[in-house]
């Protein structure tokens, strides 16, 4: 069923390396419009890497992506981004309410300052992840659960139509992990995409409509139903592609010192 | 031959202590040293030379230059970085010298500039190529550039003469070489980051707090911090003859930290920093003017230490100080209370017959020696929660005089609020949190001084009114603290 919009997101045989070693390989992906995606697979299977590569983070050895049709660069406002926990500093010197404000710097040109329009919106997000009452606090005085709030907060403050979040369940309650699958919910069913990277197999079923099992190749992509299976997963979890890692690893090296002769 | 060893022996005292040269001695700015410190401050602060004017407006920017720039580096966690780079920059400025051949400024600006950059281009480079930690990259690049750079002066100081005796200045500073124009440079600097802070102050925070999540809407990270670090050479560079090499790191760092003892917004702590800076340089300034034998820079340095110190113990929210005092008040009202709710178990074990009971039944009840619950009770009256009587008996033909108290309407109050808070808790624990009944009088006696009306109310709902708490006890309501007294009659017969 193919429709003429161009999908949110469309990756194309893209190979990504990390210190000459290979992360992803050759990993094709269209998502639709409106899916919910769980990204799974085990450790260093690539899944943060793919979505930091979605976000320009990381420069593909090859293939490309794109968002809704277009480069990344063109469609930056399209894009939502939730980064994994450890790479914020906890101590840095701003509130919630600061926090959620970068959620529009997208929105707001070089040099210009963000307007009351924008505050007013800001307070809305925190409002709809029952935070506002936390707006001033520091952000390393929040409970982990309430920290994870806040970034939700600032993601819907992007009001972006493709989300990616890394590991966005890591270390929050159950009241808090119920809370963001139904904030997920909810904008899934506003028509917006969103892809989950997640490690946790038990709940994946649950909450994902589409899964994408990935362990340096992409395993397979479709709904729940159809991948969640034993043989998939087995594929996906059960040891490393030894070969294709060490091959790999020789074309990229290759790749990488004819560039530097040329 | 001597002459040589003589002329190093010279140099090594100018650099290990600081010569003459460095304090502010020199006629023009310092003062006659047989006027009282009163004229001295006067003439400071009236800006009697116009040399005073230019050092004191130098210092006042340079402490504002590098207060606003350590917020930036401190909040980063570069201020590593930041010691570093203003060592790297020293043989930059011997080379400048040796190129220039005198003390061009520009010339010693540029060499400064580019040392540094050089120094935080092999820093990065041993980072990449070895398993160094940056730590341990930053800390040899920072020794040895400083050691070439010494190494350096001291051989041009030898080979030129009078011409780079100056050079030390960039060691320890000295506010004797700043002169008019000097000025032009810390002033451009200044321009520089604020217009940067101004202009691209929502980049900059987003970029020092969530670096990733600042790469994901467009902005280039990278290039935004290589253009911090050229605004930081740029202040360290500028600040160097004053403060000298050794101290500048010290200016960036220790207003910042300063001001984020004090607030969890960038943008205040910006400020706050900023004047720190400023206060410092100016305060330092002065001391060592009203003193011609302290240097400059150390004494800046210092009274930013001492501010830190001031704020890290009086600071109204997280002071030292002010928690310690918060701690000793709490302890007192926590000592009354208990004195309180003795007096109202000693009522109760009278059934309440009588309003008045005698000062060693609350001794024997508080466990306490007559002389203790004597400054006890004595604490309560000055409170206004008791008044004290003295009665006297004829008991076994001898008279017998003893105290006698009762407790006013606001002490009973207090008493009855602290008794129920304590018996409403242990049911609460009991009947909700499935304690056992013996198991919760200890966790009552802390949580009876902190709970506070709004959690008792909820409790009341949560346990529907309740009359007696866990051990049969009576729990006295809010009736029995209007009333001022509660009936014999309510109290159970004790078995």
């Amino acid at each position: 069923m193919k429709t003429n919009l161009p999908s949110p997101l469309e990756i194309h045989d893209l190979t990504v390396a990390y210190q000459q070693k290979p992360v992803l390989y050759g990993v094709d992906l269209e998502v639709e419009e409106g899916s919910l995606v769980g990204i799974i697979g085990p450790n260093g299977a690539g899944k943060s890497t793919l979505i930091k590569t979605v976000m320009g983070m990381i420069k593909p050895e090859d293939g490309y992506i794109k968002i809704f049709g277009k480069e990344k660069q063109k469609a930056i406002t399209r894009v939502g981004y939730v980064p994994q926990r450890e790479s914020i500093d906890w101590d840095f010197p701003v509130t919630a309410m600061d926090v959620v404000l970068m959620g529009r710097f997208g929105h707001t040109r070089w040099f210009r300052r963000v307007g009351k329009r924008d505050r007013m919106f800001a307070s809305e997000c925190l409002e709809q992840m029952n935070m506002l009452p936390f707006a001033n606090r520091q952000i390393g005085n929040l409970s982990g659960g309430q920290q994870q709030r806040v970034f939700l907060a600032r993601a819907l403050a992007q009001q972006s139509d493709l989300y990616l979040m890394d590991e966005p369940f890591e270390g929050v309650d159950a009241v808090t992990e119920k809370a963001i699958i139904e904030l997920l919910k909810k904008l899934r069913d506003q028509r917006k995409t969103l892809m989950i990277v997640h490690h946790d197999l038990s709940t994946a079923q649950e909450y994902f409509d589409q899964l994408m099992l990935l362990n340096l190749r992409m395993i397979a992509y479709g709904n729940t139903k159809d991948v969640f299976t034993n043989e998939l997963l087995q594929r996906t979890y059960g040891g490393k592609l030894t070969v294709l890692s060490e091959v790999g690893t020789r074309k990229v090296t290759e790749h990488v010192s004819s560039q530097a002769n040329t | 031959m001597f002459f040589i060893f003589f002329n190093r022996f010279r140099l090594l005292s100018v650099i290990s202590v600081g010569g003459p040269v460095n304090f502010l001695s020199a006629a023009q700015v310092a003062g006659n040293p047989e006027n009282g410190w009163i004229n001295q401050a006067i003439r400071f602060w009236t800006f009697e030379d116009s040399s005073i004017l230019i050092i004191v407006l130098g210092v006042l920017l340079i402490g504002l230059n590098c207060g606003l720039m350590g917020g930036y580096i401190v909040t980063r966690r570069l201020s590593m970085f930041g010691d570093t780079l203003s060592h790297a920059v020293l043989p930059g400025i011997a080379v400048g010298f040796f190129i220039s051949q005198s003390r061009n400024e520009l010339a010693l600006m540029l060499g400064a500039m580019l040392s540094g950059f050089f120094g935080v281009a092999i820093i990065s480079t041993l980072k990449k190529f070895t398993k160094m930690k940056a730590d341990s990259a930053m800390a040899l690049i920072l020794s040895a550039f400083y050691a070439l750079g010494i190494s350096l002066i001291a051989h041009l100081q030898q080979t030129t003469g009078s011409g780079a005796a100056n050079l030390e200045n960039y060691l320890f500073g000295s506010l004797v070489g700043l002169s008019q124009s000097d000025l032009p440079p810390i002033i451009f600097c200044l321009i520089c980051i604020v217009l940067t802070f101004v202009i691209m102050n929502k980049e900059l925070l987003i970029c020092g707090f969530d670096p990733s999540f600042a790469r994901s809407i467009g902005l280039p990270v990278d290039l935004i911090h290589y253009f911090l670090w050229v605004l930081l050479a740029f202040c360290i560079v500028s600040s160097l003859q004053t403060i000298g090499v050794i101290l500048v790191s010290a200016l960036l760092i220790i207003p910042a930290s300063t001001a984020w003892l004090l607030t969890h917004r960038m943008s205040h702590l910006l400020i706050l920093s900023a004047f720190f800076g400023g206060t410092c340089g100016l305060l330092g300034c002065f001391l060592s003017f009203l003193n011609n034998r302290l240097a400059a820079g150390p004494i800046i340095v210092l009274c930013s230490t001492a501010i830190f110190f001031i704020v890290l113990f009086f600071s109204p929210l997280r002071g030292m100080v002010p928690s310690w005092i918060r701690r000793r008040k709490q302890g007192k009202k926590i000592r009354w209370e208990n004195t309180l709710k003795a007096c109202y178990q000693v009522l109760e074990d009278s059934r309440f017959n009588d309003q008045s009971f005698s000062q060693s039944l609350l001794a024997r009840r508080r466990r306490k020696s007559d002389g203790e619950i004597e400054k006890e009770v004595d604490t309560l009256i000055r409170q206004g929660y008791a008044t004290r009587s003295r009665k006297v008996s004829l008991q076994s033909k001898e008279l017998l005089s003893e105290s006698v108290l009762s407790l006013t309407p606001k002490g009973w109050e207090v008493a009855c609020r602290i008794v129920r808070n304590h018996r409403l808790w242990e049911l609460y624990l009991t009947k909700k949190a499935s304690y056992a009944p013996d198991h919760v009088h200890d966790d009552a006696e802390k949580i009876e001084h902190i709970i506070g009306e709004q959690t008792v109310r909820r409790l009341e709902r949560i346990l529907s009114n309740p009359k007696l708490d866990p051990h049969g006890k009576p729990i006295p309501s809010q009736d029995d603290i209007d009333r001022g007294w509660i009936s014999s009659a309510k109290v159970a017969p004790q078995g």
